[in-house]
């Protein structure tokens, strides 16, 4: 579970183009959106191509997203759950 | 009909021009097929959360932009033109290059948001909050003059104040390969402060943005007045002389009223023909200044070029590296410019002092 977490934030960091961060700058429980990293809807978009792409899931209720993306502990306890790859 | 000024401009490109009170006094030289643009510190002028969604022209514009502004001292414009002949090219190789990656899915929208030609346009206005105007001309090598057409019109008829034009473009590693192999790009690295004086074929290519606040009111800051831009497809060698001099006849000038010509070499042995058919011609005994050699060839580079010439007019100064013959300078009062690419896309733009 921690080796996914590392690679969320990686990929999190490099897909969304933030430029100033580092792994280290987030935390497991912060949230994405809003007050934490502040991501918006097309963050939002990019983590469920991400999500897709890279784990074999695919969100078709977007009522689901608010859950799955509201920190890293979320995403990362989502995807060991339903990956396909 | 309203006169139309130059009151600001602003530049990133391959020299260090983002400073407004350097012009030229320092020269960068290169060994390159492709130069870079000297940035300026991009997060002393955008956030952060905004830079992110930025692909390289953008920032460019948005910064030239900027600059533009505090020249002027203006808060806003009233509207925003846009040329550029290849957008944000490096985005749209992204976007493609992911379709064919991924066997047409996984297609995410960032990059394909950053890849259309009028994000720069776009992103300016909403750097600057303007919700006026806001156009992007897309025409090769004359998509900076057809932006400065349409400002100038709007000017004259007194249906903007202050307009926000400028040119911009970025290099793209696949689309710079690709120029490479069909020879556009010279086959070998050059010095590019010898590039005009080269013997072979291909430009050494460039990137960058130039932005001018133009104005139908002149202020003590007001740097030239554009008297007339003209753009033409297609135009021969042989009709080359013959049509500058009908230009400068149709604005009641003569080729011997022109005190600095700013030609568009680019060093292609192949196309430099067309500079100089008038360099030898009309304007045999004309100063005559070339910038290409410090900036690289791009769709837009003849805002550079335009920058040039405002700066000159304003400071009335010539840098020795900007001169392509010998001819005596005294005042700079009426300036023209000509640019081509490829034999294609011709502009002639004359701008005088005020």
């Amino acid at each position: 579970m921690e080796a996914l977490k590392q690679e969320l934030k990686e990929n999190i960091i490099e897909q969304l183009n933030l430029e100033d961060m580092v792994v280290a700058d987030i935390a497991d429980d912060d949230m994405l959106f809003g007050d934490g990293l502040g991501l918006d809807s097309i963050d939002a978009l990019e983590l469920i191509v991400m999500l897709d792409k890279n784990y074999g899931i695919k969100l078709t209720d977007p009522k689901e997203g608010r859950a799955i993306f509201e920190s890293i502990n979320t995403m990362a306890a989502y995807i060991s759950e339903n990956r396909t790859k | 009909m309203k006169n139309v000024y130059i009151n600001s401009v602003g530049s990133i490109s391959a020299q260090k021009t983002y400073d407004n009170n350097e012009f030229l006094s320092e020269v960068v030289s290169y060994q390159e097929q492709i130069l870079p643009v000297v940035d300026p510190n991009y997060k002393d002028y955008i956030p952060p959360a905004a830079a992110r969604r930025m692909a390289k022209g953008i920032k460019m514009g948005v910064v030239a932009s900027k600059i533009a502004l505090q020249d002027a001292g203006l808060e806003e414009v009233d509207a925003i033109i846009t040329g550029t002949g290849m957008g944000c090219l490096r985005d749209s190789e992204k976007f493609l290059s992911a379709i064919l990656d991924n066997k047409e899915q996984y297609l995410t929208p960032t990059s394909f948001i950053q890849s259309t030609h009028n994000t720069v346009g776009g992103q300016i206005a909403l750097e600057l909050q303007c919700k006026g105007y806001n156009f992007t001309y897309v025409h090769s090598s004359v998509s900076f003059e057809s932006a400065m057409m349409d400002a100038k019109l709007q000017l004259e008829l007194d249906e903007a104040k202050n307009i926000l034009i400028g040119g911009v473009d970025e290099i793209g590693e696949y689309t710079a390969g690709l120029h490479k192999i069909i020879g556009h790009i010279k086959p070998e690295a050059e010095d590019v402060l010898q590039v005009l004086q080269s013997k072979t074929k291909g430009a050494i290519y460039g990137e960058g943005a130039n932005f001018f606040v133009l104005s139908n009111e002149r202020n003590e800051n007001s740097y030239g007045k554009i008297k007339s831009v003209s753009i033409f497809n297609t135009l021969s060698k042989s009709e080359l002389n013959n049509e500058a001099e009908a230009f400068l006849s149709a604005n009641g000038v003569s080729a011997e009223d022109i005190d600095v010509v700013v030609l568009g070499n680019n060093g292609d042995v192949e196309f430099d023909g067309y500079y100089e058919t008038l360099a030898n011609g009309l304007f045999q005994n004309t100063p005559q200044v070339c910038y290409k050699h410090l900036c690289g060839e791009f769709n837009t580079a003849s805002s550079f070029g335009f920058w040039v010439t405002a700066k000159m007019l304003k400071n009335q100064a010539l840098p020795e590296v900007l001169r392509f013959n010998d001819f005596p300078v005294k005042e700079i009062k009426q300036v023209l410019l000509y640019n081509q690419y490829r034999g294609e896309n011709h502009s002639f733009t004359l701008v005088e002092q005020c």
